[in-house]
C-alpha cells in the first residue's frame, strides 16, 4: 500500500511517539470512567501505532474513503485502544476525550459501527470480526479494490469456533488481501487464556489452516513493523495471520507488576501516577 | 441522549459539561436498588449448597464464572467446575454430552451469548432431547450499558418460542437462592435469567414469608385499583411505584410471575377478571413475544378482557451508556413507571 494519501505530518513523528501518545490518551481516557480495558490499551498500543501509522492507508479527514484499508476492531472491549489511535490519526477530535464512556459520547465503552467515524464494525459480540473481515477481503476483490482487510483480534476469540470457519475459508478463497492481527496478551475474563482453552500450538494452527502464519514480540516496534511489512509484501496467495504476544499494562511497570486480570484495577488515585510514569519514558 | 444512534456518529460534537456528565462503568453492577439489602452472589451458594446434597451437579461456562457467580462453585467444588473458554455453542453441546451421561450440567453465559450464538445448539442438543441441562445467564434485558451486543433484549421471545424449555426471570436474591433446588428437582432443561454479585433481596421485605415456587405466580401486594404482572426486576420496580402511587392514593396491586414458562395463567385470569382494575404487565424485555404478549394472549383466550397496557423495552436496539439513564430512557425506572400507570390511569 501508498502512503501517498496520508499527510506528510503523520510520517513525521516516530512511532514509538504515536505509541507514547496512544497510551497517554488511553490513560487519559481511563480515568474519565475510572476504570477500562486500560491493560489491553497499554498493551496493544505499539501494533496500533504501526497498523495506523506504517501500514494502513486511510484519508483523516473522510474516513469512509472507498480506496481506504480496512481495519476491524472484533474486540469491542478494546475501544479504548481504538479510539486512542482514532484521535491519534486526526479522525476522531481530541477533545471528545473526556466523553469516553459518558451519555450522549460517540465513544461508548463497547465499539459500535454506528456511533464513531472510522470505527468499521460493532464488535463486542467476541467471533465476528474475521467472518466479516472474509467478506469484505471477498468484496473488495469483487470490485478489483487493491486495499487491505485488517482483523484486530484477541486470544480469546481463538476460542470461538466462527474464528476457525472463517479461517478456513480465508485460505479457501486465497484472500492475499486479508491480515489478521492476533493480541495474544494471554488473558481472557476467567484467566490465562493458556490455561483455559490452549490454543497453541497457534502458529502451526493457521499455518495448517493455510494462512501466513508470524509471530513476534507485539511490544517490540522493530519486530512489528517487520511483521507488517512482510504480511503485505508476501507474494503468496494466501491470507496472513501475525500473532503478537503483547504484556498487559505495557509501559507503566506499576501496573505491569500488578496481579494482571481482564479488568485491571486501577485506583482512583493512580491514574494521575500512571501518566506521570508514561511521561518518564516519552521517547526522545 | 437521543433514540437514533445511528445519526450520532455523523452529528457534530458534543460535549456535555462535566458536571452533567454520567459514566458507563460506574453503573455496571448496580441495578440502582435504593433502599434494598443486598445479598452476595446467591447463585453462587446456592448451587454450592444444592451440589452438596447431589453429586450429578456439575458447572460448566464458557469464560464467565466470574461474571455468572459460578466461580463460587468453582471453588468450593473445582472437580466439578469445568471452564470450556470462550465457545458458547461447544459449552452448551458439551453440558448436552454431560447430561446424557446422567450429570445435571448447569452451564452459565450472559444471555445475549446463550440466546443467540447458541441458539440452535440449546435447542437440537438439549431442548429437542429434553435433557436436564440449566442454562444461567447474566445481563437480561436491559442490565447493562454496553449497547446491543450485551443487551439480552428479547431472549424470553426466543425461548418462549423453544418446546420443552422452562423460563424463569428472577426478581431479586430471595428468588434465585430459591429457584436453584426447583431447577433440579425439574427433571428437563431450564433457562434462568441471572443477577450476579449483590443482588438485593426485594420481595421478602414486601411479603415477609414469600418463596419462589416453580410455575407460580404470587400476589406480593394487593390494591383495587391497577393489577401488575410483572417479572424479574420489574416486580421491584412495580413495587416500588406502587408505594409512590399509594401516597397518591392509587392502589396497586403486583402480582409477581418469576416464571415465563410455563405461565400461571389460572392465578393470572382469576386476578385479571376480579374486574375493574387496570392491567398493566411489566418486563424487562422487548414487548415482543415477552410476559405481556403471553399474558394477553391468556386472557383472550379465556375470554378475559381488562383494560391492558404494556411496559417493556422497545422494538429498537438500545443505546450505551450508564444504565440509570437508560432505564429512565427505556421505561423501566420507578419514575417512569410510576408516570406511565398515571398517564394510564
Ligand atoms: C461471544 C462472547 N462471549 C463472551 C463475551 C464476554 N467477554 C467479554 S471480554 C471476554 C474475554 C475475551 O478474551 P480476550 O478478548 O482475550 O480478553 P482480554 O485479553 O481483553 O482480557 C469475554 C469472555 C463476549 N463479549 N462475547
Ligand atoms: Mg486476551
Amino acid at each position: 500500500m501508498t502512503i501517498d494519501s496520508r499527510s506528510a505530518a503523520l510520517t513525521n513523528t516516530s512511532l514509538a511517539m504515536r505509541a507514547w501518545n496512544i497510551r497517554r490518551k488511553a490513560l487519559m481516557m481511563g480515568e474519565v470512567q475510572g476504570q477500562g480495558y486500560i491493560g489491553q490499551a497499554l498493551g496493544v498500543a505499539d501494533v496500533l501505532a504501526t497498523a495506523y501509522f506504517h501500514a494502513l492507508d486511510y484519508r483523516s479527514d473522510d474516513p469512509e474513503w472507498e480506496g481506504r484499508d480496512r481495519f476491524l476492531l472484533s474486540i469491542g472491549h478494546y475501544a479504548i485502544a481504538l479510539y486512542s489511535v482514532l484521535m491519534e490519526a486526526g479522525i476522531l477530535p481530541d477533545e471528545e476525550l473526556e466523553t469516553y464512556g459518558m451519555d450522549d459520547s460517540r465513544m461508548p465503552m463497547s465499539g459500535m459501527a454506528s456511533y464513531t467515524p472510522g470505527m468499521e464494525i460493532t464488535g463486542g459480540s467476541l467471533g465476528h470480526g474475521l467472518g466479516i473481515a472474509v467478506g469484505m477481503a471477498l468484496g473488495l476483490k469483487r470490485k478489483n479494490n487493491p486495499a487491505f482487510v485488517y482483523n484486530l483480534m484477541s486470544d480469546g476469540e481463538l476460542g470461538e469456533g466462527s474464528t476457525w470457519e472463517a479461517a478456513m475459508s480465508g485460505a479457501h478463497h486465497k484472500l492475499d488481501n486479508l491480515i489478521c492481527l492476533v493480541d495474544f496478551n494471554d488473558q481472557q475474563a476467567d484467566g490465562k487464556s493458556t490455561e483455559m482453552l490452549c490454543s497453541e500450538p497457534l502458529t502451526e494452527k493457521w499455518e495448517a489452516f493455510g494462512w501466513f502464519a508470524q509471530r513476534v514480540d507485539g511490544n517490540d516496534l522493530a519486530a512489528v513493523v517487520d511483521a507488517f511489512d512482510r504480511a503485505r509484501s508476501c507474494s503468496d496467495a494466501r491470507p496472513r495471520v501475525i500473532i503478537f504476544d503483547t504484556t498487559m499494562c505495557k509501559g507503566v511497570p506499576f501496573l505491569e507488576r500488578r496481579e494482571i486480570t481482564h479488568f485491571v484495577r486501577v485506583e482512583a488515585d493512580e491514574w494521575a501516577k500512571a501518566l506521570a510514569v508514561l511521561d518518564e519514558g516519552k521517547p526522545a | 441522549m437521543t433514540l437514533a444512534s445511528m445519526a450520532r456518529k455523523y452529528e457534530p460534537r458534543k460535549v456535555t459539561p462535566a458536571s452533567e456528565r454520567v459514566a458507563t462503568s460506574a453503573m455496571i453492577a448496580s441495578l440502582a436498588a435504593e433502599g434494598y439489602e443486598t445479598v452476595s452472589a446467591p447463585f453462587g451458594h446456592a448451587l454450592v449448597d444444592a451440589a452438596r446434597k447431589n453429586d450429578k451437579i456439575v458447572g460448566l461456562t464458557a469464560d464467565l464464572g466470574k461474571y455468572t457467580d459460578l466461580h463460587i462453585f468453582g471453588q468450593e467444588m473445582p472437580d466439578r467446575y469445568y471452564q470450556m473458554g470462550m465457545a458458547e455453542q461447544l459449552l452448551m453441546s458439551a453440558a448436552a454430552g454431560m447430561a446424557r451421561e446422567g450429570f445435571i450440567p448447569f452451564a452459565t453465559t450472559y444471555a445475549v451469548f446463550a440466546a443467540r450464538r447458541a441458539y440452535d445448539f440449546i435447542a437440537m442438543a438439549i431442548a429437542e432431547e429434553n435433557l436436564p441441562v440449566k442454562i444461567v445467564c447474566a445481563l437480561p434485558g436491559l442490565t447493562t450499558g454496553y449497547g446491543p451486543s450485551h443487551q439480552a433484549t428479547e431472549d424470553l421471545a426466543i425461548f418462549r418460542g423453544l418446546p420443552n424449555m422452562v423460563l424463569i426471570d428472577p426478581c431479586d436474591a430471595d428468588d434465585i437462592t430459591g429457584m436453584v433446588p426447583q431447577m433440579i428437582a425439574y427433571e428437563g432443561p431450564v433457562y434462568a435469567r441471572l443477577l450476579r454479585g449483590k443482588v438485593p433481596s426485594v420481595l421478602r421485605r414486601h411479603k415477609p414469608d414469600y418463596k419462589f415456587q416453580l410455575g407460580m405466580a404470587q400476589m406480593i401486594r394487593e390494591g383495587n385499583d391497577v393489577l401488575v404482572i410483572s417479572t424479574g426486576i420489574m416486580t421491584m420496580r412495580a413495587l416500588d411505584a406502587a408505594e409512590v402511587l399509594a401516597a397518591d392514593g392509587v392502589e396497586v396491586a403486583v402480582l409477581h410471575c418469576p416464571t415465563i414458562k410455563p405461565l400461571d395463567l389460572d392465578t393470572i385470569a382469576a386476578e385479571a377478571a376480579k374486574g375493574g382494575r387496570l392491567v398493566v404487565t411489566a418486563e424487562n424485555h422487548t414487548v415482543i413475544g415477552g410476559l405481556g404478549e403471553a399474558v394477553a394472549t391468556g386472557l383472550m383466550m379465556r375470554g378475559i378482557h381488562p383494560a391492558f397496557r404494556m411496559i417493556g423495552l422497545p422494538d429498537a436496539f438500545l443505546e450505551a451508556g450508564a444504565l440509570p439513564t437508560l432505564h429512565d430512557m427505556y421505561g423501566l425506572s420507578v419514575d417512569k413507571v410510576t408516570e406511565q400507570i398515571r398517564s394510564w390511569l
